[in-house]
């Protein structure tokens, strides 16, 4: 299952066999998907997902390797179209868009394995997800003459991106190049990054894999205060259950491309099926 | 002085170069394909002088460069974008058949003959004719206007490359997309945008750079792009594919050898394996070329 789904992840996005009508909904939920689904050939990799999230809720998707989480990433946000059902992130049908649309309707996402942009400092990197922002919007015209308005929007958006640096402690290694980061610093980089879209959802995958006691403790609190400050709602999957119940109120487990249980963090993570599909038996 | 006159013909012949390379360049680095149809578009951009010179030489020049920009845009739209996610090696062969439809399409539009245009003569008749004939003279140093033209041309090219991609958002954006094209697809980036930027960019390198060639009162005819093409490629190999400094100084490279390889008549009429066999040898010492890369593979 596990190859399965790395396959998956290098196959080109498949189309949706019939064209999805996209519809708006009256939701009172941040996220909401209904019936999410998606079969690579045969293989029902994802199907029946139904996840509710509410404003400023930092919710859960776990589940043993291969069970599809960092596909349903995928599916909400447009590197796969589903084959089933679709996602409305504030009642506003997002399902079929394209990449970048979904990313400007304001959902960002972080990387299992780390994406950034190696060869670009750090402060670009964050610059990149920034600078399509309306607020920091230049035309093609005074950016490749270099006018005033260029300049201008460019130190605006380079004040912003150190401010966004600050609250990860990364202010000072602005002007290092990414790849040069430590690993636990690559994946704060990485979260930054994303929050610099100015997304309504951010979905992390698997923020603290690989940190060390303190790494993890200290992104608590980091994922915490971007939640009050930024009036975030955070999606995350993670390993660390430990972690998962100390962030998320609320979780949802998925098992073979389908949901287990969810519910309560504390109540699901206490089933007899979560347990016995973890450990097996 | 014949020294600094060669090293000079070596620049503005490796600066035509670099020119076409940095296509080839881009284009890798941004879309990851070799897009074998460019030396063709400095064909077309040959052709579209031929075309609107006799209307005005100026007109003519800035018809080559926005056409070429448009027909870049076009092929890519027709030929290339479709096949986005594609094998490389599906793409790479669409290229070659692109190459060839552009050469046969030329050779039923414009015939079998070969012409002379030369802009330069037309914007500057008095000077390009007797008693100078387009050369500039400072005491035993001589210099021909064309030449000096191209240097002026590819300087200006370099900066203002350099400056677009390192301070312009549509820069940055290059430079994320070729680093991580997903990524920065979920980051926001319109990456169908920025790989039509690029070949408009590279296309209109490669008009500009068939814009110099007829200064020097090249013969214009349907195969005129492939050698330039090849050499280009060569060049860009040579600097290290996909990277924009290294494409400057592998043409460079590559138009210095070959003016110099030129100066000497026991080796003149192995210019061109010369300049290969230094594309196998860069290659041994360092298969990424001079300032490439090396790429770690994901796990």
């Amino acid at each position: 299952m596990a190859s399965t789904e790395k396959k998956a992840n290098t196959i080109n996005p498949q189309k949706t066999s019939k064209k999805h009508k996209r519809e708006d909904i009256v939701s009172e939920y941040v996220l909401e998907t209904r019936n999410l689904g998606i079969t690579f050939g045969g293989l029902k990799a994802v199907q029946d997902v139904n996840l509710k999230i509410k404003k400023n809720q930092i919710y859960g998707l776990i589940g043993p390797n291969g069970a599809g989480k960092t596909t349903v990433f995928n599916l909400l946000t447009g590197v796969y179209q589903p084959t089933t059902g679709a996602f409305y992130l504030n009642g506003k049908d997002l399902t079929g868009l394209r990449q970048d649309k979904i990313n400007h309707k304001g959902i960002a996402r972080t990387f299992q394995n780390i994406r950034l942009f190696n060869n670009m400092t750090v402060v670009r990197n964050v610059m990149v997800g920034l600078q399509n922002q309306p607020e920091y919007k230049c035309s093609l015209f005074e950016s490749i003459f270099l006018l005033p308005r260029h300049f201008k929007v460019e130190k605006k958006m380079r004040a912003r991106a150190k401010e966004i640096l600050k609250i990860f402690g990364l202010e000072d290694e602005r002007n290092n190049f990414a790849c040069n980061l430590p690993y636990g610093k690559q994946r704060k980089l990485e979260i930054a990054r994303a929050l610099a879209t100015n997304p309504k959802l951010l979905l992390l995958d698997e923020p603290a894999a690989g940190m060390n006691p303190n790494e993890t403790e200290d992104l608590v609190n980091t994922i915490k205060y971007i939640r009050d400050n930024f009036d975030m709602t955070i999606l995350l999957i993670e390993h660390d259950m430990k972690f998962v119940s100390g962030l998320c109120d609320e979780i949802t487990v998925l098992n073979f491309g389908t949901v287990l249980t969810e519910g309560n963090t504390k109540e699901a993570l206490n089933n007899p099926d979560v347990i016995k599909a973890y450990i097996g038996g | 002085m014949e020294f600094l006159n060669t090293f000079i013909n070596g620049l503005s012949v490796g600066g035509v170069y670099a020119m076409i390379a940095l296509g080839y360049t881009m284009v890798y680095g941004i879309a990851k394909m070799l897009n074998f149809a460019h030396g063709d578009i400095i064909m077309v951009g040959a052709y579209m002088i031929v075309l609107f010179l006799p209307i005005n030489p100026i007109v003519a020049i800035i018809a080559a460069i926005v056409l070429c920009a448009l027909l870049g845009i076009f092929i890519e739209k027709i030929a290339y974008k479709p096949l986005r996610g594609a094998s490389p090696l599906a793409v790479l062969i669409t290229a070659i058949g692109v190459s060839y439809l552009l050469q046969s399409l030329a050779q039923a539009i414009a015939g079998p003959t070969t012409y002379h245009p030369n802009p330069l003569e037309k914007l500057f008749p008095k000077f390009m004719g007797e008693p100078t004939y387009g050369i500039i003279k400072i005491g035993a140093f001589q210099i021909k206007l064309s030449t000096l033209i191209t240097l002026i041309c590819v300087a200006l090219v370099m900066i203002g490359l350099t400056l677009f991609v390192k301070k312009t958002k549509i820069g940055r954006a290059m430079v994320a997309v070729s680093e991580d094209k997903g990524a920065a697809q979920l980051m926001g980036i319109n990456v169908n945008n920025i790989i039509m930027i690029t070949f408009a960019i590279g296309s209109s390198l490669a008009a500009l750079a068939s814009v110099l060639t007829t200064f020097e009162s090249a013969s214009v005819e349907t195969t005129m792009g492939s050698l330039p093409g090849i050499k280009a490629f060569t060049a860009a190999v040579i600097g290290g594919i996909g990277s924009i400094p290294g494409a400057m100084i592998g043409g460079i490279i590559l138009g210095l050898v070959e003016c110099f390889a030129q100066a000497f008549p026991r080796i003149a009429p192995y210019t061109v394996a010369i300049e290969f066999s230094l594309l196998i040898i860069v290659l041994l010492v360092k298969p990424t070329g001079i300032l490439g890369k090396k790429r770690r593979e994901k796990v």
